[in-house]
């Protein structure tokens, strides 16, 4: 009996100092990131209060447990909820603006001013016009994009949301929200549909 | 400070600026070769570096008695024992007893110019890049950095407080913020990855760690500046979109014994020399 009593002792020493290992671990990372970063020009600290997503999908681990995929499938829901679809019905916009768009990787960083355009840098991750060959791998490939998937309302909409709110589809894709963290307007995001969906665009040929 | 660049050979100057007009010719060409183009251009100035007018300064600078103390950097132990140059950034960061806590080589400058010279560590942190106080670091970095050129990179982490570091800096690594939701690992967390025509090493990897640690600090062609490990971290968090990372800061430290660590067994090719 006594040992029993010893053992459960011991089994509840050991939890709560593993816990205590943990949030002092905790503590000193929080301290060391708000110790590490001061607001500069339009980047306020503001920027690393994480939202729900980017908690979870900056915790590698979490993500490949059971929990974490319960969790996942709650949260990619919340970032669906979340998407606005265009105010005035349009979908499609300008294709040629939105080459330009997709080009500019400009805006966000404390070296931009509160009033500079920004870009999708799409073409930093993806490719695109097969005639921009500087471009990046991070995401898949996007040339031919109407033409391959066809031009369907099913897809213009998935197409909307996904570059409005990636993480709807998959939490911790790469891709950011562009609509959801206001990084384009609702005009540019039409813009860049039409450069993927217009049949006329230069990716469809 | 006013820091004096010493005088370099004419033969010197005229081989850089002649493979400066050799390759800004190239850039005509298909820029899916960029990579191979930018391997030739390494090569032709392999033995011309424009570090080397970084370094330079950086031994002087070394010697010179100056700030408040008017001392020189002589004494200045970067782990290796006082004075010794030899090695001493392939086995930083670490942990240093002085000052108990795990310092990366800016971190430690910081330490010795003001313990040893009396210089205002403030006064470091806060001077603009390329300018001032942090235009001193750069050639004393220059100058440490190429005395490990080709040296294996030794960096354990053994006690607490350096296992510690490293499990910070691992954190951090892969820490999302900002309105692009990015962390390192966003770009750096995978093989065979690139921003446009950019590689981009996988910093989870011995060898991406190795193939990036071990090439930082370096000369970078494009803007023509010698960038210190603090200047490269510091650009890399701007376009991640997060707010100023404080130069010398325990982060910074730690998510550099992040990659060192994750480095350790490859080589030093410091100063490197990036696009």
């Amino acid at each position: 009996m006594k040992t029993k009593i010893f053992l459960l002792l011991a089994l509840l020493v050991g939890f709560s100092s593993g816990a205590f290992a943990q949030s002092s671990f905790d503590a000193k990372f929080q301290k060391m990131m708000s110790e590490g970063f001061r607001a500069e020009g339009i980047a306020g600290l503001d920027r690393i209060q994480q939202d729900e997503t980017q908690k979870f999908c900056s915790n590698p681990k979490l993500i490949n447990t059971k929990q974490g995929a319960v969790k996942a499938i709650e949260l990619q829901k919340l970032n669906m909820a979340s998407i606005v679809q265009p105010t005035d019905g349009k979908y499609i916009g300008d294709w040629k603006s939105g080459e330009a768009i997709a080009q500019s990787g400009r805006g966000a960083t404390w070296t931009d001013k509160p009033d500079t355009v920004n870009g999708g840098g799409c073409y930093n991750c993806h490719e695109i016009n097969k005639k921009e060959i500087s471009y990046g791998n991070l995401g898949p490939s996007l040339w031919n994009y109407g033409k391959n998937r066809g031009y369907s309302q099913e897809l213009i909409t998935y197409t909307w949301n996904r570059i409005y709110n990636s993480k709807a589809y998959n939490l911790c894709s790469n891709m950011p929200r562009f609509g959801h963290s206001k990084l384009l307007t609702q005009e540019q995001m039409q813009d860049v549909m039409a450069l993927l969906l217009d049949p006329q665009s230069p990716v469809n040929q | 400070m006013k820091q004096q660049f010493p005088k370099v050979s004419m033969r010197k100057i005229f081989r850089f600026v002649f493979s400066l007009i050799i390759t800004s010719g190239m850039t005509a060409a298909y820029a899916q070769s960029t990579t191979d183009e930018i391997a030739k251009y390494r090569q032709m100035i392999a033995d011309g570096n424009p570090s080397e007018l970084y370094e330079d300064a950086g031994a002087e600078l070394w010697k010179k008695p100056a700030g408040p103390k008017n001392a020189t950097l002589e004494k200045c132990n970067l782990g290796l024992g006082p004075g010794v140059i030899q090695g001493a950034a392939a086995q930083l960061p670490k942990y240093f007893p002085d000052t108990n806590k795990v310092q990366d080589l800016e971190s430690r400058l910081i330490t010795c110019m003001s313990t040893l010279q009396g210089i205002s560590a403030q006064e470091i942190i806060d001077a603009p890049f390329q300018k001032g106080l942090k235009k001193d670091m750069d050639a004393l970095v220059a100058y440490i950095v190429t005395a490990s050129k080709g040296q294996v990179i030794k960096v354990k982490a053994q006690h607490p407080k350096e296992k510690e570091a490293y499990a910070l800096g691992n954190r951090a690594f892969y820490f999302q913020g900002g309105p692009m939701d990015f962390s390192c690992a966003t770009c750096h967390g995978s093989d065979g990855k690139r921003i446009r025509l950019q590689d981009l090493p996988n910093l989870t990897t011995q060898a991406g760690a190795a193939a990036g640690w071990g090439s930082w600090p370096a000369y970078r062609v494009s803007s023509g500046q010698f960038w210190t490990m603090g200047l490269r971290l510091n650009d890399c968090y701007r376009q991640q979109r997060f707010p100023f990372p404080i130069y010398g800061s325990e982060l910074l430290t730690a998510i550099s014994m992040y990659m060192a660590v994750n480095a350790n067994g490859g080589t030093m090719q410091t100063p490197g020399l990036k696009r």
